[in-house]
């Protein structure tokens, strides 16, 4: 071990953050790498299923990038992606087991899509592109910056259906009486998950038109 | 370049761990998990007796409070088992799983079915779990009726994966208030149910309305699902309450 060059860096250096903050904005999982759609449609109705969700997608793929990323050693290649489903999957299972326990409303709510964070490409995305050649750390890292970027998208969808489909937040009624009162309605199509993927669409085009060097030639 | 048996080894071992991780995780969160789902089965009912303001640290004090009885019916309506005792999420009527009853009354075998008494302001309310198939999975509930059988005191749906904002709203108070002073038998004395009615109660003859609640739109298939679930639950215990009215 001492006769290695061991030129550490240090834990949050600049290389280290741009792991977090890349998948924010410039590479963000869901409107740059188009990963992870279809949970995105189905948690964000409300603001607080798709936090939660957010939560247990960076939870899963942080570990399971840094579970992955210390075995890559040793990981015959020829199974790589079979050891890849088992880790993610028991990982997933365990979140599903500690909501059920501690938090059944949401459980409840998120219903199926926990169970489908195994087969969210996000995850297997990184696995592959980033923990199978990465140090652990960066590869820890990767994955909460993943998590976030998705979580990031998730909340913001969420925060506009909440707002227009229900007028609540976070179930807290914001829109006053007195505008239902005026004749204002909650707009029911928002609760569907087709304008989810408008809303995704409209975040993308937005995202585009600042960031110039997005857009395809 | 690895071999073969270093990749059998492997596999066999990441595997073994990995199920002994997870059976120890189910087993040491199933206490937890059970709570939880004996707290939902008791919210339910208590919701459709009206009592609304169980939450999960209070649901069970309160359905101690108000549940004074529990009972085991078979189809003919006599009484099997009587439970009286607290705490009342023990009883043998709460554990009974009306999943497995229905299956067997499909299946024309002996069956029995739970009926939960409570107190309420003075007032007695008897409760009926009911279970039927909504659009896309299973739709449950409970119907609280008064102590002559005929009027609805409140209901209570839920459902597995009616479609968000046209079938799942069965679960919302807007739906659920509606039943709430309807009867399920008429002026006669003849068993009606009650019916959810596509287009809304409008439609009906004026003696007929009190029977009936407006149904969902764009929702017929869950409308009609709760329809049969309505009609089937309360026709089993007919019996029973043609006996006790």
């Amino acid at each position: 071990m001492s006769t290695k060059k061991t030129e550490r860096e240090a834990i949050f250096s600049p290389k280290n953050m741009k792991l977090i903050t890349g998948p924010l904005n410039m590479n963000n999982p869901i409107t740059v790498q188009v990963l992870g759609i279809c949970s995105a449609l189905a948690v964000t109705v409300k603001m607080k299923p798709a936090i939660v969700m957010a939560l247990a997608l960076m939870v899963v793929t942080a570990f399971s990038n840094l579970l992955v990323s210390l075995l890559r050693n040793g990981i015959p290649a020829r199974i790589r992606i079979i050891v890849q489903l088992v880790i993610v999957a028991t990982l997933v299972i365990l979140v599903d087991q500690l909501l059920k326990a501690f938090i059944f409303d949401v459980s409840k709510q998120l219903s199926v899509y926990v169970g489908l964070i195994i087969t969210n490409c996000i995850i297997m995305g990184r696995l592959e592109a980033f923990a199978m050649a990465n140090k652990p750390w960066p590869a820890f890292l990767d994955g909460i910056g993943n998590g976030l970027g998705y979580g990031l998208l998730l909340i913001i969808v969420a925060f506009f259906r909440e707002l227009l489909g229900s007028g609540t937040l976070l179930n807290y009624q914001v829109i006053p009486q007195s505008l239902y009162k005026a004749g204002y309605v909650n707009n029911g199509m928002m609760i569907l998950p087709p304008m989810a993927l408008i809303t995704i669409g409209v975040i993308i085009w937005v995202q585009r038109y600042y960031n110039r060097t997005l857009i395809e030639k | 370049m690895y071999t073969n048996r270093y990749i059998f080894t492997y596999a066999a071992v990441l595997v073994i761990v990995a199920a002994a991780l997870l059976s120890l995780a189910a087993m040491l969160l199933k206490p937890f998990q059970e709570r939880n789902l004996t707290i939902e089965k008791i919210r339910g009912i208590l919701s459709s007796a009206q009592v609304t303001q169980a939450d999960a640290s209070n649901a069970i004090p309160l359905f101690n409070k108000y549940i004074v009885k529990e009972l085991i019916l078979n189809p003919k309506g006599n009484i099997l088992d009587t439970y009286t005792k607290s705490p009342k999420e023990n009883a043998p009527a709460f554990k009974l799983d009306l999943k497995k009853e229905y299956y067997k009354k499909s299946h024309n075998k002996p069956y029995s079915l739970p009926l939960y008494i409570a107190q309420k302001d003075g007032k007695t309310i008897y409760i009926i779990p009911m279970r039927g198939t909504g659009l896309w999975g299973p739709i449950w509930g409970n119907i609280a009726l008064t102590s002559n059988f005929k009027t609805v005191v409140g209901v209570f749906f839920g459902d597995e994966s009616e479609t968000p904002g046209l079938g799942g709203e069965i679960k919302t108070p807007k739906f659920e208030n509606q039943f709430i002073g309807k009867t399920i038998f008429n002026d006669q004395g003849h068993f009606t149910s009650i019916k959810v009615v596509k287009g809304g109660i409008i439609k009906l003859p004026a003696n007929q309305r009190i029977h009936g609640v407006d149904a969902l739109s764009g929702a017929t298939l869950t409308s009609n699902g709760v329809n049969a679930m309505l009609r089937d639950a309360l026709k089993s215990y007919l019996p029973y309450i043609e006996s006790h009215r």
